[in-house]
């Protein structure tokens, strides 16, 4: 494929694997944002490529297992209430709630969609009339935009059965939240690509010029990370953090504007609840007033009994990067993708998952 | 979640535009890529174009990867 074969070079990746070794110097702690990086980076191996100078962690860019507790009630709660269609990505289906899951509520007769693109919950709004569609809404900034298109198109079509359930998430400010507590000491960020494609590298100025932390956002292919490795390194050799973009092809300083001014349009800033974290100002995104006919928190209010973390679960701190996968002792025994206890270990972003799927096969580094 | 692939543009039609997915033929919105000609490649994210990719800085990281990759063979 395009754009995408050509980042994948072994040799090259070995060659500067090597160049990254020849210039590190002392141990660094770096956090890969995104749960996209997190599988690429054990999928190629390449924590195993790096010299033991170089720590990876994996970060909260994973919207399915920073969905906090008492949001994930409340969209199953929202799928047990009668003429109530959930259209929702995939990953959330098996994620277990404090006392049950979409998955389990679908078992019992709730009608539980899994889609593609919140276009087709548009569809499915649009042929079922007589019911409420409720989409559920997390992701960051990648998804925000095509959420805000798809409440504009129900606008425009005059379909008035479509509703969004906000949980959306913003970037930025979690990483500052992150830095805040200084919990995991943090001595370089793998900036997330795709959520960068739309907001650009402004907004991560903050990183370096108020923390001393360099930021360098990456593509997801094998060389792509390990040239973004290479910068940080270089970069924390010589005490020069900095904001980079070593995603150039698809990413600009400024970003996507017709993207930002559809996600503006449509939502407002406002607190977000993040699962292992808890509430943080203004990292989430709320529907706005004009279009509150399409917002699921007043179309199909609930009020679940109070949520619980899954019992034994780490997912809270592996999404702060202060555990790694394997100090759950669930992990691989009790908690697995086939019966899974976190949605760390469901979603095809979440840590767990990674380690499941990579890390016995390839030999990864288990630190 | 964040996955977009990269895809290339066949055809537009309105805010829609007919793109080659590995073979595959799809049609997708461009809502949020209006800038989008035929021929670019543009990153595919649940049924959206989110991005125009940039043939030219695409070349230029190859050739950043091939330099900095020779330079540690001299050292
Ligand atoms: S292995 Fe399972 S139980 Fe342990 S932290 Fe991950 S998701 Fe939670």
């Amino acid at each position: 494929m395009k754009f995408v074969d050509e980042y994948q070079d072994s040799e090259l990746a070995h060659k500067l694997a090597r160049r990254i070794t020849a210039l590190s110097t002392k141990p660094v702690v770096l956090m890969e944002f995104c749960g996209g990086h997190t599988h690429a980076i054990l999928r190629y191996g390449i924590r195993q490529l790096l010299p033991d100078t170089v720590e990876m962690r994996s970060g909260p860019g994973c919207p399915v297992c920073v969905t906090a507790p008492a949001d994930l009630d409340k969209a199953i709660a929202i799928a047990y209430l009668p003429d109530t269609i959930i259209a929702t990505f995939g990953d959330m289906v098996k994620v277990p709630g404090s006392r049950s899951s979409l998955q389990q509520a679908k078992a019992e007769g709730a009608d539980v969609r899994i889609v593609y693109s919140a276009m087709d919950a548009v569809s499915i709004a649009e042929n079922n009339p007589e019911k409420s569609v409720v989409f559920i809404g997390i992701g960051f900034e990648t998804t925000a935009p095509t959420i805000a298109a798809s409440v504009l198109k129900a606008d425009e079509k005059g379909i008035s059965n479509f509703h969004v359930l906000s949980f959306h998430k913003l970037t930025p400010p979690v990483v500052k939240a992150l830095l805040n507590s200084g919990e995991t000491k943090l001595d370089g960020i793998i900036g997330p690509g795709h959520v960068s494609v739309v907001i650009g590298s402004q907004p991560y100025q903050f990183i370096s010029e108020d923390y001393g932390v360099g930021c360098v956002i990456s593509g997801f292919e094998p060389l792509d990370i390990l040239l973004t490795g290479d910068n940080l390194v270089e970069q924390i050799e010589k005490g020069e953090p900095r904001v980079e973009i070593a995603y150039p092809r698809g990413v600009k300083p400024e970003g996507n504007k017709q993207a930002l001014k559809l996600m503006q349009q449509v939502f407002d800033v406002g607190e977000a609840n993040w699962r292992g974290i808890g509430i943080v100002p203004e990292s989430g995104l709320k529907i706005r007033a004009e279009y509150a006919r399409f917002d699921a928190d007043i179309a199909s209010p609930v009020s679940p009994e109070p949520a619980k973390e899954p019992e034994g679960c780490r997912c809270g701190d592996v999404v702060r990067g202060a555990a790694n996968p394997l100090e759950c002792k669930l992990f691989g025994k009790v908690c697995t993708p086939e019966s899974p206890v976190g949605p760390c270990m469901v979603s095809n972003e979440g840590a767990c998952a990674a380690y499941y799927k990579y890390a016995s096969d390839n030999g990864a580094r288990y630190d | 979640m964040c996955l977009a692939v990269p895809v290339k543009v066949i055809s537009i039609n309105g805010d829609e535009a007919e793109v080659d997915a590995s073979g595959v033929k799809r049609r997708v919105s461009i809502v949020l890529t209006p800038e989008v000609n035929v021929g670019d490649y543009v990153l595919l994210y649940t049924g959206y174009a989110i991005g125009v990719l940039d043939q030219n800085e695409a070349q230029e990281t190859l050739n950043l990867l091939e330099e900095i990759a020779d330079f540690s063979e001299i050292r």
